[in-house]
This record gives structure tokens, C-alpha cells and sequence, in this order.
């Protein structure tokens, strides 16, 4: 069954174009590696399918209809961006707080809400994470909670983007493989949109990668080659595989690397990826 | 012990005659309904980040208030209009406000020197700048403090009601839009709420001294709480027990009350930091 369908769908911000006459479908069994560089235009993809952005040309649609924004059939992941102060708030209520936050009124939450929360973070066994304050936790460890809000209202599409950000290995490892469980155990679709090929490897179905307002859909074997990957990054680019790893290079520059190294010294504004 | 029950008795005697005076009734009723919207207001400011521009918005009242006197209008109705209107503007060009602490620090500088040009132009007397500046509670009209209950209950009756979504939207403002709040009509809601606040907290401890009511016990509140609703109550408390005990305080010491307000602020604000870096608890 399909859940987001995209026909030749167009994309814009700011007048710049990000993906230009983009058809694609994704199903009820995918697991998506959504890749690309900065500014490729993962986020976009991900609001346009949340209804945050508007489609400019083509046929979007999200379980049959056109996207809303407060669909609560998708649960929702965005990139880590931390900003607070230093609060005794716990992990608990930071994850209440997104349940049904949008309704007018005070941040009171019943015992049905609670149970839900709880299950949620069950779900991603956050249960002793949840009653430290946040200011305490690691950026992997407020990932886990977010991923847990994620899952509250019981989604029938996952969209989490980048969810490996400053992570060190071990812990996106364990990201992955959590995901991947929840994708199988709650049968959940899921686009997960990310700067690294490998970490992924062997949990995704298939990749999508963006680039110059282009896409490329398909197995990791048919998408991730030099021909296509050159057309994508308006560049030769050549493919090396090592073992189970594989390695994108640009001339003698590993393309990855380089986004993620680029993200890092940007470390106080992760929204530029955000808003291109 | 007798030197003990005299003091005992000569200190509840004092309370008791402070309490009789009018104006001292007066300025803890006004203190109160300041305190209890100050309190929650700065809780919000804080988890926000956006405490400087609360100072900013107290500046801008400056020159409302002075700007009345020039035309000959209740300082008090200056202040709110042009509070207000800056909160409107924040709120609606907040986006691209944010992080513009020099944009907002020159807008601050350039009212307090209007607010100058009109007490120039005025002939106004220093008691009535100091008032405006620092405060002055304890000359509290019985017409203000009516004013003040009203914008009091109307802030706090706004600030609840939206304060689930602005929880959301302060802590996950990606999130927040998704599901489908406005972030903008939000924020622009949000910052008309802080600058009736401000205007109200103005009148208790002066334009200058706004930061020390309304952000001391916001963060202070956010150090110790561990969920909002809690944090949102403890912020209040602390607000009307910083208001009180200063004016009470003012009374015995015959020091001014924004400063006892403004000690005591700080002095809660510095607790809870310690209190926070104690190893096993922060």
C-alpha cells in the first residue's frame, strides 16, 4: 500500500528551487534512507510531506490525501536543536509536552495521556532517562526522547530527520538498530534522512538521494553508483566499496565526511540545513 | 525570656501598624497582583530566551510613560501603548529578531533617550523620573491599583490559556509547526502578554528594575521545578514573596522597596545556582 506519493512533484524555498519534477512513492514496508548534502533538500522533502511546506508543482499526496500539517497518523522526529536553559524539567515532561501540544489550555495531562507516554517511552526504553532532568541528558540521550514523542499517538509513518547528528559510532549504531526494531515490530514505514550512508547499511530498504533538485529511488546497490551519484552531485563522483562499507568519493575527497565535518563546525546553526 | 518576648511583641505590633496604613495595604495588594502575573511571565521569558527582550520592552515604556506626561495623559496609559506596540513588533518580526541583541540593546538605549528629551521638555521634577525608573509603590492610586488587578487577571487568564501550546512551541518550535500551531501568532500573542506584564511591573518597581520581578523568579523557578506546572507556581510564589517581604522589609529599614525587591531576587536566583551545581543534584 502506498503512503506518500509524490508525481513529479516540485519543490521551492525562497524562490531557490529544491527538487524539481520528483516522482517517487513510498509503502507500507519501506524503510528509507533519505540521503543527500547539506542543503540537498532532505528537510523540505520531510515539511512538505508534514504540510509545512507548499508543493509548487506535481501531486503530493499522504495516506491518499493532500498533506495537513497536525496529521496525527505521522509521528515526527526534527533535528535535535537545543537551545535551553538550565531547568530541572524532566525527560518526562519534555516528551508530555509535544503530546497534544498544540490544544489551547494549561499543560495538564491525564492519566490516558500518561499512559501513553509511558508506552512511548517504553517503546524506546527511556523509562530511567525520563525522570533525569533534561539539562542532564546527552544530545543521543534527548534523541531517544524525541524519537519517543515521535510515537505517542501510534504513527502509521515515521519521519525522523538526522537522527544520527553528533552521534558518536556506538550510539548511532544503537539508533539504528532501534529504529529498525520499531520498524518491524509496530510495522511502521519510516524516512530516516541522514548525512551517512553506512551506519545504515543493512537496516534500510532502499535509499532516496537528492541532489540538484534531482532524486534517485531505489536499492542501495542501484541508486549508490557512480553514474547516478555524478548526475546527483553535478560532479564525477566514484563509488568504493570496502568490505561491507562503502565510500563516496569526490576526486580524493570523501563526500560524507565532508558534509559532516562542515555540520559540526556549524554546530550552533543546524537549522541552515533546515531551512535550504 | 522577657528581651526576647519584647522584641517578639514590638515586631507583631510593627506588622500590625504597617498593615493599618492605607498605602502600605495598598502597595502589598498592588505588589500581589503584580507578583502572580510577573512570576509565570518569567518563567516563559526564560525557557524562551527571550529575557532581554522583556528588558527591552520596559525601556520602550519609558518613553510611552514619559511621552503621556509631555501630552498630558496618565503616565500609566503611555506605558502600556507603547509597550504594547513593541511587543507586537517583536512578536511579529521575532524571527528575525532573534539573536539580535545589538538591534534590541540600541532600540533600549534610543528610549531611554527619548524618554530624557521628554522629561527635558517637560520641566519634569527628579522624583517623577525616579519614579518612573525606580519605582514608586508606595504612592500607589487606588485608581492604579485597580488598573493593575485588571491587566493582572487579563495577562494570567491569556497566559494559561495558551500556555500549552507555547510550551510546545518554546521547546520545540519544528514540532510545534507540524502540528499545525503558528508559531508567529504565537510568539506575537505571547510578547502582548509580556508587555502588559511589564507595564504592570513597571508601576511596583520601576522600568529599570522589571528584569529583577519578572526574570529572578522565572529562573529561579526553572532551577528548582521539575515540570512546568510546578515550575509555572513556584515562579508566582516567589515573585509575591520577593514583592512582600521587600516591601516589608522597606518599611522597618526605611530603604526603598525596589531595592529590597531587586536583593531579594538576586538573592534566590544565587540559592538556587548553588543549590543546582551541589554534586548528585545538578
Amino acid at each position: 500500500m502506498t503512503v506518500v506519493a509524490m508525481d513529479r512533484v516540485s519543490l521551492a524555498l525562497a524562490g531557490r528551487t529544491i527538487l524539481a519534477s520528483v516522482s517517487l512513492s513510498i509503502g507500507t514496508g519501506d524503510f528509507i534512507g533519505l540521503l543527500g548534502a547539506n542543503g540537498a533538500g532532505k528537510t523540505t522533502l520531510l515539511r512538505a510531506i508534514l504540510g509545512m511546506v507548499p508543493v509548487t508543482g506535481g501531486s503530493l499526496t499522504v495516506f491518499g490525501q493532500p498533506p495537513r500539517r497536525g496529521h496525527a497518523a505521522i509521528g515526527y522526529m526534527p533535528q535535535g536543536r537545543a537551545n535551553l536553559p538550565e531547568t530541572r524539567l524532566k525527560g518526562w515532561d519534555y516528551v508530555a509536552a509535544t503530546v497534544q501540544g498544540q490544544r489551547i489550555g494549561l499543560p495538564l495531562y491525564g492519566a490516558a495521556l500518561r499512559k501513553k507516554v509511558d508506552a512511548a517511552l517504553g517503546l524506546v526504553e527511556a523509562q530511567a532517562l525520563a525522570r533525569r532532568p533534561l539539562a542532564e541528558l546527552s544530545g543521543g540521550e534527548r534523541q531517544r526522547l524525541l524519537l519517543a514523542q515521535a510515537l505517542v499517538d501510534e504513527p502509521k509513518l515515521l519521519l525522523l530527520d538526522e537522527p544520527l547528528l553528533n552521534l558518536d559510532p556506538g550510539q548511532q549504531r544503537r539508533v539504528v538498530a532501534l529504529v529498525k526494531h520499531l520498524h518491524e515490530e509496530l510495522r511502521v514505514p519510516v524516512v530516516f534522512s541522514s548525512h551517512e550512508l553506512n551506519p545504515l547499511l543493512g537496516a534500510i530498504s532502499r535509499v532516496l538521494y537528492l541532489g540538484h533538485g534531482e532524486a534517485a529511488i531505489g536499492a542501495v546497490d542501484d541508486v549508490i553508483t557512480g553514474p547516478v551519484l555524478s548526475r546527483l552531485y553535478n560532479a564525477p563522483i566514484e563509488v568504493h566499496r570496502v568490505g561491507t562499507r562503502i565510500f563516496v568519493m569526490s576526486g580524493n575527497v570523501e563526500v560524507e565526511r565532508d558534509a559532516h565535518r562542515h555540520e559540526h563546525e556549524d554546530g550552533h546553526h543546524h537549522g541552515h540545513d533546515h531551512h535550504a | 525570656m522577657p528581651t526576647a518576648m519584647n522584641t517578639k511583641m514590638a515586631t507583631i505590633m510593627g506588622m500590625t501598624i504597617m498593615l493599618e496604613l492605607d498605602f502600605m495595604r495598598s502597595a502589598f495588594m498592588a505588589a500581589a497582583a503584580v507578583a502572580l502575573i510577573a512570576g509565570p511571565v518569567g518563567y516563559f521569558l526564560v525557557l524562551r530566551g527571550q529575557t532581554f527582550a522583556g528588558h527591552a520592552l520596559a525601556h520602550v515604556g519609558f518613553t510611552g510613560a514619559t511621552g503621556a506626561v509631555l501630552l498630558g495623559l496618565p503616565p500609566l496609559a503611555g506605558l502600556m501603548a507603547l509597550t504594547v506596540v513593541a511587543g507586537l513588533g517583536m512578536g511579529l518580526f521575532g524571527a528575525r529578531l532573534a539573536n539580535r541583541d545589538i538591534a534590541i540593546g540600541m532600540v533600549l538605549a534610543l528610549s531611554l533617550g527619548f524618554g530624557l528629551l521628554f522629561l527635558h521638555y517637560f520641566k519634569s521634577s527628579a522624583t517623577q523620573a525616579s519614579a518612573l525608573l525606580f519605582g514608586n509603590i508606595l504612592a500607589i492610586t487606588a485608581q492604579t491599583l485597580s488598573v493593575l488587578v485588571v491587566i493582572s487577571a487579563l495577562c494570567l487568564a491569556l497566559l494559561l490559556a495558551i500556555s500549552r501550546p507555547l510550551l510546545l512551541a518554546s521547546l520545540q518550535p519544528d514540532l510545534a509547526e507540524a502540528k499545525g500551531v503558528s508559531l508567529a501568532g504565537l510568539s506575537t500573542l505571547f510578547m502582548v502578554v509580556v508587555a502588559l506584564a511589564t507595564a504592570a511591573t513597571s508601576q511596583i518597581v520601576g522600568v529599570l528594575l522589571v528584569f529583577a520581578l519578572m526574570v529572578g523568579p522565572g529562573a529561579t523557578a526553572l532551577r528548582l521545578s521539575t515540570s512546568v506546572m510546578a515550575g509555572l507556581f513556584v515562579a508566582a510564589g516567589l515573585a509575591l514573596v520577593e514583592a512582600w517581604a521587600g516591601l516589608a522589609l522597606a518599611y522597618f529599614t526605611d530603604w526603598p522597596v525596589s531595592f529590597w525587591i531587586t536583593a531579594l531576587a538576586v538573592a534566590f536566583y544565587a540559592t538556587s545556582a548553588v543549590l543546582a551545581r551541589r554534586p548528585g543534584h545538578g
